[in-house]
């Protein structure tokens, strides 16, 4: 391998890929070659820094100094002034919001400070296109002790006794997992990594898969090798095509090196990896649901037992676990099971990956131990709440999840604590909400997702959850009652009760979770046709103000369908016919004359 | 509905997809991505094909195909639009882009401009959260679009 004095590492990630990652290191190149330096420094292209709101991140190593916001023209200035003359780059500096100072490495700032990487270890550090440099970071090491030092019982119990959970939502001891599939018999087993990230608004699968797609592979191949499977099968989203170009090339070049086929690092031991395309089905996140699909079929799931490790994919013993659950492996194997439990709380062991995006002024991918209060995660990390406005509530665990409010902020996250206040860990999604954000409208919101993603097999999720949404959909129209409140409960109980699978069993969190934190919100709805939020259209109206107004006509000007008129410094007024309550004018304002009535 | 027909040349590529997989059921759904990758989209007469090559009830293959997001039986715009309607970008107000797109275009979510230009669909996550709200159009990304960067974003394809 050749060896430079300076690494450029460039966040590769989708979202900083999307604003012209790729750009910026096609510039970076010519600049460097331009100025004869192409054989000291090398430009990579990494995994997800997780910093998303600051994106494209551009690191320097060795000196670790983090640009954040880089645009394609600032390559010039990067390595004029950085690389050849060795002076930072203070404009492109992260800039702390609160002390306005300028912060040159990552682990000074706020963002980072709390997290703890172990998923994501490699993400941002290593060029996931290339095994060397995940060997070099002791890649491949655990699979190598698993087979050469460990009996296949030696590895589950050093799982079991990590105390890792599954982090797909479910949280079931993953080391449990294992040896349910390692004690049936059978001619054939499978493995099967869970990369069918449905969740809305989580991308931690993702990140990992596009950071660091050699992890996956070399845990598998553990599973593989502890459960006795010699077939490992990766079900993933066909709508993440980066991630599913970096793991065939992954794929490719551990076969290259001897560490997927036969007979692995010499030890007679047979597996490999191939892949499977999921078509869009929130439910192909469920185990069996999972397994039809990959075998071609309707992606309905059965009743469980008989459980996969007993009948699985082709009714062979399947063990299947999240992508995030396989990362941690390698780690534990390499680390040991007692320094992994050492981190998290006593029934939760470890880190979690939460994806926390909304109103939050750090949107990214964060890794924190478990045990971290969501006011750690939400003010700490993640830096308030954007423009200054009121936090409201975060939901977590996505459309099976529920909303916590501010007096669950100080408790620590973990599988249990979360259940207990009627939400779930889920996959790590994590959504802020702000004092604008109509909580009715937000369970509505979930159960149209849960309505278009719903199977059909069952009665109580088909026709309930559509029933719950045409209740949902009557009161943010302003016709809903106070017996439709008590409808909605004992339905949601109901289809909770009753329903298949997963999906069906928590669909209604949502709807439950907001009715009991934010009862008066729903009560407003249906007796003072009111949305004390300002969000449900058909309860509200933008109005301007007679005295605020000095007539600059920029509200009419930015309305799409004119409703708005009046002289040049004169009040103006909204025509409540025409209007398309878009909410342009409110935004623009500049003097806080328009209101929410 | 009037039958369609389909170039012979795809029709023998779609034949070689499916002695790839070895005319094997399971693989039924790897058969429809390439299928749809090869016509854009899936309508009756291509499922009826893959039904015969791969000696499956047509009934099956419609079934896969419906339960899927990801197949579509309606031809793509053009340039197709997508909006994220991740609960990410939905609280940083997709809805409203959403609404605006719809208004100048005049067609509904799945649906195709009559010139064949544009189409609408709604997805769920791109994964690009710290861009909320995100649109794609085509394999471009447009992240924090605002309603009033609807029309722009739309002339930039006309």
């Amino acid at each position: 391998m050749a060896k430079y004095k300076n690494h450029v590492l460039v966040c590769g990630g989708t979202g900083c890929r999307a604003s012209q990652g790729e750009e910026i290191v096609q510039n970076l190149n010519q600049v460097i070659e331009e100025n004869g330096i192409e054989n000291d420094v090398q430009v990579v292209r990494t995994g997800c820094f997780g910093f998303c709101e600051k994106g494209p991140v551009v690191k320097m190593v060795p000196d670790n100094t983090f640009y954040v916001q880089v645009k394609p023209e600032d390559a010039t200035e990067i390595v004029k002034e950085h690389l050849v003359k060795g002076r930072q780059v203070e404009r492109l500096l992260f800039t702390d919001p609160e002390t306005k100072e300028r912060i040159s490495e990552s682990k000074d700032m706020g963002f980072y400070k709390k997290q703890i990487r172990i998923a994501l270890r490699n993400c941002g550090f290593i060029n996931p296109e290339n095994i060397d440099e995940y060997i070099a970071r002791e890649g491949y090491a655990a699979l190598g002790k698993a087979l050469t030092e460990m009996k296949p019982e030696e590895v589950i119990k050093e799982i079991l006794d990590s105390g890792l959970r599954g982090r797909g939502g479910g949280g079931f001891p993953t080391g449990l997992k294992w040896e349910l599939t390692r004690k049936v018999e059978a001619d054939q087993k499978y493995v099967v990594c869970n990369a069918d990230e449905g969740d809305p608004g989580a991308f931690m699968d993702r990140s990992i898969l596009e950071g660091d797609p050699h992890a996956v592979l070399e845990a598998m191949a553990i599973n593989g090798y502890c459960t006795g499977a010699s077939i490992g099968l990766i079900y993933i989203r066909a709508e993440y095509p980066l991630a599913i170009e970096r793991l065939k090339i992954a794929i490719e070049q551990a076969r290259e090196y001897g560490l997927l086929g036969k007979d692995i690092m010499g030890t007679g031991f047979d597996f490999d990896v191939e892949m499977r395309y999921g078509a869009g089905a929130f439910v192909c996140g469920e185990e069996t649901s999972l397994i039809h699909s990959m075998e071609g079929l309707r992606g309905e799931p059965t009743v469980k037992p008989p459980f996969p490790s007993e009948s699985g994919y082709k009714g062979k013993p399947t063990n299947v676990n999240n992508v995030e659950t396989y990362a941690n492996i390698p780690v534990i194997l390499l680390e040991g099971a007692k320094w992994f439990s050492s981190i998290g709380t006593e029934k939760s062991k470890g880190t979690k990956v939460f994806a926390l995006a909304g109103k939050v002024n750090n949107v990214g991918l964060i890794e924190v131990p478990m045990g971290t209060t969501l006011r750690e995660v939400i003010f700490d990390i993640g830096g308030g709440i954007k423009d200054g406005k009121g936090f409201k509530a975060v939901q977590t665990g996505g459309p099976s999840g529920g909303c916590l409010t501010e007096k669950h902020l100080d408790i620590p996250i973990d599988y249990d604590n979360l259940l207990a206040c009627g939400s779930m860990m889920g996959s790590g999604g994590m959504i802020v909400m702000d004092e604008d954000d109509c909580m009715v409208s937000m369970a509505k919101f979930y159960l149209d997702f849960t309505v278009e993603e719903s199977c059909g097999k069952c009665a109580p999720c088909r026709i309930g959850n559509k029933r719950l949404y045409e209740m949902l959909d009557k009161i943010t129209e302003g016709k809903g009652t106070e017996e439709d409140l008590g409808h909605l409960r004992n339905l949601s109980n109901v289809i909770k009760d009753t329903s298949l699978c997963g999906l069906g069993q928590t669909s209604p969190n949502p709807v439950l979770s907001t009715m009991e934190n934010f009862w008066d919100e729903y009560v407003a709805h249906v007796k003072e046709d009111k949305c004390p939020a300002g969000q449900c259209k058909s309860l509200m109206q933008y109005v301007i103000s007679e005295e605020t107004c000095v007539g600059c006509t920029l509200c009419s000007r930015v309305c799409p369908v004119d409703a708005i008129t009046g002289d040049k410094k004169a009040p103006h007024i909204i025509n409540q016919e025409t209007c398309i309550k878009c909410g342009a004018c409110y935004d623009k304002c500049k003097f806080a004359a328009i209101s929410i009535q | 509905m009037a039958k369609i027909k389909l170039p012979a040349a795809k029709v023998e590529e779609l034949k070689g997809v499916c002695v790839k997989f070895n005319r094997d059921g399971g693989e039924l759904i790897n058969v429809l991505h390439a299928a749809q990758e090869l016509f854009g989209y899936l309508p009756a007469e291509v499922q009826e094909l893959v039904a015969n090559e791969m000696n499956l009830s047509i009934a099956h293959v419609y079934g896969v195909v419906t339960f899927y997001s990801f197949f579509s039986m309606i031809p793509k715009g053009e340039h197709p639009i997508s909006i994220c309607m991740g609960t990410a970008c939905y609280v940083r107000g997709a809805e409203k882009v959403l609404d605006e797109f719809k208004r100048h275009l005049d067609v509904k979510v799945g649906e195709t401009t009559e010139d064949g230009k544009f189409s609408i669909s709604c997805l769920r996550c791109v994964g690009a959260c710290g861009l909320a709200p995100v649109v794609t159009v085509g394999e471009k990304v447009f992240g924090r679009v605002a309603p009033e960067d609807v029309k722009g974003i739309l002339e930039e394809y006309s």
